[in-house]
This record gives C-alpha cells, structure tokens and sequence, in this order.
C-alpha cells in the first residue's frame, strides 16, 4: 500500500514538472546572451577552424581538462571497488570472427587518426577518436585476441594519466605565460593538436579500461 | 514549432521518466538506465533550447559532448558498484528497498 | 520543411515510446537492447539538430560502449547467479 502511494505521488510530481516545464518553454523569449557572434568573431585566434573543437580546448579548456581528470577518477573509483580477479585467458572466439576483427582493428585505428586530424575543422576530435579507439580495444577483447586487464602496469598506467598530465604540463607552463589555458594566437593550433593526441590516447585507453577492467570477473 | 524545441519538449519528458524511473525503481541496473535516460533528457534540452533560431550554437554542443563521455564514465562506476554487491550479497538491490 | 517536422514527431515519438519501454518491460536484457536502440535514436536526433560532432560521440559512446558495458554486467551477473544456484 505505502509502495503503491509513493508510485502514485512520484508519477502526479514527474507529470506536473513536465506541464510545467512545457509550459515555460513554450512562452520562452529569445535567448538574453547569444554567444555565436563572440566564438566565430575570435575564431581565427582559436588555431583551429572548426567551432564546436574551438569551444572545448581553448575557450572552454578548463572544462575538458577537469574532465579528463574526472574519467580518471572514475577509472580509479573502479579499480578501488575491484572485484573477483580471476582473469583467465579469454574464450577465443571463431577463426572467421577473429581474422575479421584483426582486418577491423588498424582500419579502426586509422579512423580513429582521421577524427583526430579532422577535429581541427571538421565534426570530430579528441573525443570521438579516443571513443573508436576504445572500441578496437573492446573488439578484440571480444573476439578473444587480448586479455582483459588484471590491474595495470607501468605503462598502461602512463597512457592511462599521460593525456591528463600533458594537459596539466601545457596549462601549468600558459600559467607562466599568463593565464590559465591562454593560448598565444601564434601556437594555438600546434599545442591544441598536441593536447588533442595525448588525451586521444588516454581516452581510448581510459574508455578501454572501464570495459576490460570491469568484465575481469567471471570469465 | 521548430525541431529544436520539440526536442527540447521531449527532452524534459525524458528527464522526467528518467527521474521517476531512478525513485521508483528498485532493481539497480535498470536504475542505472533510468539515470542514463535523465541525462539524455537533460542534453536535449540543452541543445534543443539553444536552436530555436536557425544556427547551431557550438557552445552547448561542446558542453553536451563533455556531458556525454562523463556519463559514460559514471555508468561504469555505477556497474562496478553494483557487481561488487550482487559479487558480496547476490542482490540487485540495495538494502533499503527490500522491504518493498 | 513540414515533411521535416513530421520526421521529428516520428522520432520524438520513437525516442519517448524506446525510453519508456526501456524502464517498463520486465526482463533487464530487453531493457539494455532497448537502451541501445535509444541511444542510437538519439543519434538521430542530434542528426537533425544539426549536431554532427554530438552524433558521433553518440553513436561511439552512449550506443556502443555503454550498450557493452551494461550487456557484458548483465552476462556477468547472469554467470554467477546460475553458478550460485549450482553450488
């Protein structure tokens, strides 16, 4: 009876909130604070050309840099609640699966580069290469080519922190220069496209993790 | 009604499942999709709000983008989370929503 | 443009009708594929808000790796509940 009221006042709430909500966006006026004319009017001091890359590694920096910092503390949130860790070898999957994923992965792996090189002027970037990456990785997980991961070595756990603390090097030596992420007009591109293959790395290898970390248990 | 409003509509029905389904329901992964679906919501609206004139405006979109990948990795945490428990105590649930 | 809109209203209802049966059908590795058929929706969605960068993490991250992520705990937890059951 108390679980059936408790239903019954959380759908009445969520069903108020959406007539609500509706209702104020249906009368909403035109936006107070229009920021398209600001990031095109600076975009060629930006280093790269494409708008939505412009936002999140030089006028918006500091959010990405904090979200690296976020994915890692999450891998380590992870790691710290660890978990059976009977990694036995992999099931290995058919012969025909296995030699497609070994023709898939490189052609991921060149996907992967395209997005990165791409990002500076066209829909892609850091985040989107990062995120094929991981998903070769995944791939041949699955298909029972690599291991899942016990608990990491020396150097996965450099790729792993390498793109937060490349990040953290560039922003700590622009500190010196100025401000915080201020990048000189004249280097911007270089160092953006630097940053965006450290952190490419580090995502692909952080997004791998979540997945091979996590399925280390039972297999 | 442009597109971007309409999915900004939907965006706040979404949330609003979303959060209804993380309250009432007790079995843990699905809770994990329901919060899931709250952030979609939550993007659509964002995005959505900002294109009710005619140009995309590329600050939303690089916030959603980051919003995108943070969730994704606050799923994982959450995944861990609850296989730790069901691994200790064979349970989806957690202990105060036994009663229910 | 109208022929725009009703596409919109198709996959307005579509994401609403995926998300909703995403909570409400009983066994969870229905719910997951459901899961996975939203976040591929919304793709779409973000297709038509003019979002191509938004789309493709969408389709990398929330469809793909998510949709791993929840289909390989829900293989996990499955595992260990019939080998509970066996001992």
């Amino acid at each position: 009876m108390k679980a059936l009221a408790k239903t019954f006042v959380v759908v009445w709430l969520a069903l108020v909130f959406v007539a609500a909500a509706i209702g104020a966006m249906l009368e909403l006026g035109p936006a107070a604070l229009d920021l398209r004319a600001p990031v095109t009017d600076h975009l060629t001091d930006t280093g790269v050309s494409h708008p939505v890359t412009a936002v999140l590694l030089n006028y918006r920096g500091y959010d990405t840099l904090l979200e690296i910092a976020v994915l890692l503390l999450a891998l380590l949130g992870i790691l710290a609640a660890g978990g059976a860790a009977g990694s036995a070898a992999p099931k290995a999957a058919h012969p025909m699966l296995q030699a497609s994923a070994r023709l898939a992965a490189p052609l991921m792996i060149l996907v992967a580069v395209y997005l990165l090189w791409a990002g500076a002027f066209l829909p892609g970037g850091a985040f989107q290469a990062g995120a094929v990456l991981a998903a070769a990785a995944v791939l041949l997980h699955l298909v029972g080519l690599t291991r899942g991961w016990d608990s990491p070595r020396l150097r996965l756990r450099l790729g792993l922190a390498g793109g937060f603390a490349l990040f953290l090097a560039v922003a700590a030596a622009l500190l010196t220069q100025g401000a915080l992420l201020g990048f000189p007009p004249a280097w911007a591109g270089e160092l953006i496209m630097l940053i965006e293959a450290g952190l490419t790395v580090s995502l692909g290898l952080i997004l791998a993790g979540f997945f091979l970390f996590l399925s280390r248990d039972l297999r | 009604m442009t597109s971007g409003l309409l999915f900004a509509l939907v965006g706040v029905a979404l949330f609003a499942l979303g959060v209804a389904g993380v309250v009432l329901i007790a079995q843990l992964p699905r809770r994990i999709l329901a919060f899931n679906l709250m952030g979609s919501g939550a993007f659509l609206v964002l995005v959505g709000l900002a294109q009710r004139g005619d140009l995309p405006d590329p600050v939303p979109h690089a916030m959603v983008l980051t919003g995108i990948v943070v969730a994704v990795a606050a799923t994982a945490l959450a995944l861990a989370l609850v296989r730790r428990l069901h691994a200790l105590t064979g349970r989806l649930q957690l202990p105060e929503d036994d009663g229910d | 443009m109208t022929l725009g809109l009703a596409f919109d209203l198709l996959l307005a209802c579509a994401l609403l009708w995926s998300a909703w049966r995403t909570l409400s059908t009983p066994r969870l590795d229905r719910a997951i594929i459901l899961f996975i058929a939203f976040g591929l929706l919304m793709t779409i969605a973000w297709i038509r808000l003019s979002a191509p960068d938004i789309a493709l993490a969408e389709a990398a991250i929330g469809a793909g790796l998510t949709g791993a992520l929840l289909l390989d705990a829900y293989g996990a937890l499955r595992q260990r509940k019939r080998r509970r059951k066996a001992s």
